[in-house]
Order: C-alpha cells, then structure tokens, then sequence
C-alpha cells in the first residue's frame, strides 16, 4: 500500500517536470535521428577501386556501375601504396583464375559497395562467358549433327553393295558419342571457369563491421540506461538534501517499501520510453526488428531497473547534483566501450574481464541477438539472468543503505 | 503521572572518535510540552534523532512509549516536524497532506477528516490545492507543521516549528499545542525564541552534550536568580549579562 503511494506520489512528480520528461522521450529519439542521418549518407558516397591484372572487360563492367570509379595499378605495390593514402577504396587482384580483395573497411558502408559491385560484374561476366561457351557447344553439335548425316548418307550409299555396313555404321555411332561428350565437356569446363574463389581482405575490422545496425540496439540501452540512471538518482538525491527522506523515514514505512516504490515508478516510465525509442526506431528509421519488440521492451525494462538501482545506490556518495553528475565519465562512459559498440574479441583478456561486470552489454547481446537474429526471450536465460542478479543485488545494497538514514 | 512517552536514561551518542551527548537524562510525561533548548552545536537534532531511531544511541537507553527505539512501528505514533522544510515541491499542499498521512498509516477513511484538521489548524484550507513551489516561506513552514500533526499522534517531537511564522499565527499554534497537552499528548520541542521557552511546562537546557538543567521555567529563574529564561540561558552558557 506505501509502496504504491510512493509510486505515485514519484509519478505525479515526474510527470510535473515537464522539462525532464522531454528530454527523457524527445533527447533519444533527436540523437538516434541524427545518428541515422549521418551513417545513411555514407551509402552514395562514391568507392574508387583499384585493380591489378584484371581483365579489360570486367575494368568496364566496375566503371559502368553507378558511384565505382576504376583505377588500374600495374602493380600490387602501387596499388596497396593507393589503399593506404585513401586514394581508393579497395583492390580487387586477380591471381589466376581467383580474384582477391583488400578493403580498407574504415566505412562500412564502402566496403559494401564494393563488396556487391564486384559481384554484381562477376555474375555478369561469368553469364556472358557461359552465353559464349554454350554457343560454342550449340555450334560443335550442330557441326556433329552434320557430320552424322553426311555419314549416315554414305552409309545408306555403301549398304548395298558391301558387307562392311555394320562395322561402319558402329563406327559413326562412336564418332557421334565422342564428339558429343566433347562439347559437354567444354561447356562444363566453362562453368568451372566462371566462378573463381574470391578471397576477403581487411585493413580495419571485419566483414561483421555493420556500424549503425550494430549499434541501434546497444544505443536504446544505452539511453534507458544513462536517463533512468540520472533521472533516479537525482530523484533521490533530492529527497535527502531537501530532507523529505528523513520525513519520509519518520514514518512507519519499510525500507524496501521505499526502494520498490522508486522501482515501480520508474518501471513505469522505463516501459513508455523503451516503447517510444523502439517504434522510433522501427518506423522512423525503418530498422528491421527480426525478433519480437514485447521481448525488447522486457529486456530494456529489466535494464531500466537495473539502471535506477545503480542510480539510486550511487546518488547516496553524492552530495550535490553537479557530483551525481561526476558519476558520468565514471559509471556510464565505460559501459558504452564494454557494451559491444566496439569489438570485445579483439581486447586483451583482463580488458574484456571488465565487461563482464558492465550490465549493458548483456542487455546490448540479448536485444542484439532479438532484432538481428530473431532469438525468442526465452533462449536468452543467461544475459536476462545476469541482469537479474545485478538487479537484485543492487536493490538489497539500497534497502541496507537506507539504513544510514534510519537505523530500523 | 503515569509512564513517560519519552524517557532517556544517561544517553550517550558517539560519531566515531566524536562524542555528541554525553550523559542525557530526560523524561516527557503525557499531557506535558517540554523545550529543549541549547546553543548551536550543543545535540539538540541529536537528541531528536535518537528518540525517532534514525540514530541508534551509543550508551544509555533510549525509551519511547516504554519501548526501546530504534522501532520502526512505534513511529505511527509519533508526529514529526525537522528544521527544515522537507516538502514536495512539485505537488500541492494537499498532495503532501495526503502523502506523507497514508506513509503514516492513517485510514483511507480518516483521511479527509484528518487532513482537514490538520490544515485548519495551521490556517492553509484556502491555499490547499496550490503547488508548494508557489508557496510563501511561512506557507511551508506551517504545512510542515501540518503534516506533523497528522494522525493525532501522541507525541509530537517538533524541531524549530515558529521560525518564520509570523506572530498572530504563532500564538494561534500555541493555543493549539496546549490543547494538545490538555488531551494528555506530549510534545517535545526545541527553540530558539526564548519567549517561548516561557510557554513550555519543563525546559532541558542542553549544553556541550549534557543536560545542565531540567525543571519548570519558574523554577530555572528562581534557581539562577534571573527574569527570564533568556536570561537563564547566557547564564548557563557563562556568559555574563
């Protein structure tokens, strides 16, 4: 019953504050907007690739494509001499009949443009060569055919007079045979021709570096993480300078009673911002969400929580806002480089130990594997209990806390 | 007179190596107002603190309806008022009134009733639905007061109540106080205003820590030989008049 009193009475405070409800729904959605913008132009940007030793034609098909200059190196040191003063984008190489490709994958984007403009060329290249070789067959049958008749001509000639038809007739037959399997021969061995190994290179990163798609989920985190974890805090922090907490505690009310209620009210509006940020994400910046958005806005809530637990534990070693602020480059930058935005296979081992005590990015997997990969909720035991454990931890810390304050 | 409502027996109480009361004796019978008054720094919020078990005393014993504090049920009945204003900014008068009663525990049924009174009795019915923010500084301090007086309770420990409220409603809250002690509730009070130190039944004067004189105004001028409690107070203090 005081619990929801207190869940109220937060509500009512919250939603007075118009100022900070604005910045809670509109600050998110106005970066990530912005976010895409910038990443999305990045698409028309114009690739120049280099090639050494390519063929002529397969020059011009990458020259005909839209936003592909071409650019021919005689040598693969001029040409990797090129990649790294940026001059282009990436070297398609030809070592006999496989093609090996070095991006400079500094953008993303580029190397995917690349990427499909080679294949594009390659599927056209290998067509026109399978049109040309199945002409060649179509040619040698028509010849063998010929060939066949005239034979047979002679044959029905020969058949009168001789005994030998048999053996000639037998003969024509195998002639007929061999030359058949000639031109299948032929036609088959073009086919092996056209599809050439391609080999993948990388300057920077790999062939998973998709930047925004990446980080969209990580970022919808990282927002319900970064508000709630302030907006709570400060909350609290509030409470106890202005002395309502001391009121508040010289009543009968649980100490728990007052945590839960914090919990409940800021669950609340964790849900409506998660909801808000998800659609947005969805319909504004037409992101593909494979896996449900129920299982997102349960993931973010649980975060939201584990958020205003951290917020309201960390906001009682503060004694004004402009220190909760300080908690800033301390608590919630860090999280973003362990979320997953960058690469944690590629940090030392005691770095990447660090990351297993930064809730974010177990929620940033979870959401992650949810709209890349589709995965059900329930397949996501590990990361949602990790967060569990974070939340209950941290919630019981706070009830003890509390007890600076009263001691019953 | 029957069992005391608060009764601290040599109350000690240390903050590390820092030692802010020493050896505190003090009773509040019912149906008694007691003021304890002392200079800055002398323990006074401490003495509060312990006696509502937000502080856990370091020696002695610390009895509140015959019950040793820290107990957190035991605060329904006790009427809390602090130095500061301590109110929602952002709700109204009534918003508090009805927060901080249900966080008492009064029935919903009693509510209205209750926080009528309480607003009636501190003179803000007509300004019940304004937000606080927009509120006067004696406007805050009588809600605060308000909200102490919520749930009728049998104690009330109020910590500063008059600063800032102007004279004609100070006496209007005195009267009030005293038919509160007329019911048989007890109040303990700390104050700065020495006139009011006249209008209490005992004064505590604290000092350093101890309780150097604990009797009946009449009586405290008498024994020190002066006018007025004031003039009771520099003596204690030592400072020559």
């Amino acid at each position: 019953m005081r619990t929801i009193g207190i869940m109220n009475r937060v509500l009512k405070e919250l939603f007075r504050d118009k100022r900070t409800l604005a910045l809670m729904f509109v600050a998110p959605i106005l970066v990530m907007l912005l976010m895409s913008v910038i990443f999305n132009t990045n698409a028309s940007t114009d690739v120049s690739v280099g090639t050494v030793s390519v063929s002529q034609k397969l020059n011009k098909e990458m020259g005909g494509i839209k936003h592909v200059t071409v650019k021919s190196y005689d040598t693969k040191q001029d040409a990797k001499k090129a990649l790294n003063d940026e001059k282009v984008d990436a070297i398609i190489k030809k070592n006999g009949n496989n093609y090996s490709l070095t991006y400079a994958n500094t953008d993303s984007t580029k190397t995917a443009t690349v990427k499909l403009a080679f294949k594009n060329v390659l599927t056209a290249t290998s067509i026109s060569q399978l049109k040309s070789a199945l002409k060649q067959s179509t040619k040698a049958t028509v010849k063998l055919q010929a060939q066949l008749q005239a034979l047979q001509k002679q044959q029905t000639a020969a058949s009168a007079m001789t005994g030998s038809v048999t053996a000639a007739k037998q003969n024509a037959a195998k002639q007929a045979t061999a030359a058949k399997a000639q031109s299948t021969n032929h036609a088959t061995k073009s086919t092996s021709q056209s599809t050439p190994k391609i080999t993948n290179h990388y300057v920077y990163g790999d062939k998973d570096t998709g930047y925004f798609a990446k980080m969209l989920p990580i970022l919808m985190g990282f927002f319900v993480f970064f508000f709630v974890f302030l907006i709570s805090g400060m909350a609290l922090l509030k409470e106890r300078t202005t002395g309502t907490l001391d009121r508040l505690l010289a009543t009968p009310v649980k100490r728990s009673s007052i945590v839960f209620g914090y919990m409940l009210s800021y669950g609340v509006l964790a849900v409506i911002q998660t909801i808000v940020i998800v659609l947005t994400t969805v319909w504004l910046l037409g992101i593909e969400v494979v896996g449900s958005m129920a299982s997102v806005v349960v993931i973010n809530l649980i975060l939201a929580l584990v958020a205003l637990a951290f917020g309201i534990l960390l906001s009682t070693f503060a004694n004004s806002e402009f220190q909760m602020m300080q908690f800033i480059p301390l608590v919630i930058i860090p999280q973003v480089f362990f979320s997953g935005i960058i690469p944690l296979d590629s940090m030392a081992d005691w770095v990447k130990a660090i990351s297993y005590i930064i809730p974010l990015k177990y929620s940033g997997e979870a959401v992650n594997d949810i709209i890349m990969r589709g995965t059900s909720i329930w397949n996501l035991g590990f990361d949602i209990s990790i967060l569990l454990i974070f939340l209950v931890g941290l919630t019981i810390l706070n009830v003890i806390g509390l007890k600076r304050y009263r001691k019953v | 007179m029957g069992q005391a409502m608060i009764d601290l027996q040599h109350l000690a109480k240390k903050f590390g190596d820092q030692t802010v009361l020493k050896d505190i004796n003090l009773t509040v019978n019912p149906g008694e107002i007691v003021g304890l008054i002392g200079p800055s720094g002398a323990g006074k919020s401490t003495v509060i603190k312990v006696a509502l078990g937000m502080e856990v005393a370091s020696g002695g014993s610390a009895k509140v309806f015959d019950t040793t504090m820290p107990n957190r049920e035991l605060l329904g009945r006790i009427g809390y008022m602090a130095q500061t204003d301590a109110l929602y900014d952002s709700l109204s008068g009534l918003e508090n009134l009805k927060f901080f009663g249900l966080m008492k525990g009064i029935a919903k049924a009693d509510m209205k009733k209750e926080v009528m009174h309480a607003a009636e009795v501190v003179d803000l019915t007509a300004d019940l639905n304004k937000r606080v923010s927009g509120y006067s500084g004696g406007m805050m301090r009588r809600l605060s007061l308000a909200i102490a007086l919520l749930g009728s309770p049998e104690l009330l420990i109020l910590d500063e109540p008059t600063v800032g409220i102007d004279p004609a409603l100070r006496r209007q809250i005195w009267t009030e106080l005293g038919r509160i002690r007329d019911e048989g509730r007890s109040i303990l009070i700390t104050t700065h205003v020495m006139d009011e130190a006249e209008l209490v039944d005992r004064v505590a004067l604290l000092l350093d820590g101890e309780v150097i004189a604990f009797d009946t105004p009449a009586v405290l001028k008498k024994q020190y030989a002066v006018a007025t409690i004031e003039d009771v107070f520099l003596k204690a203090e030592g400072v020559e008049s």
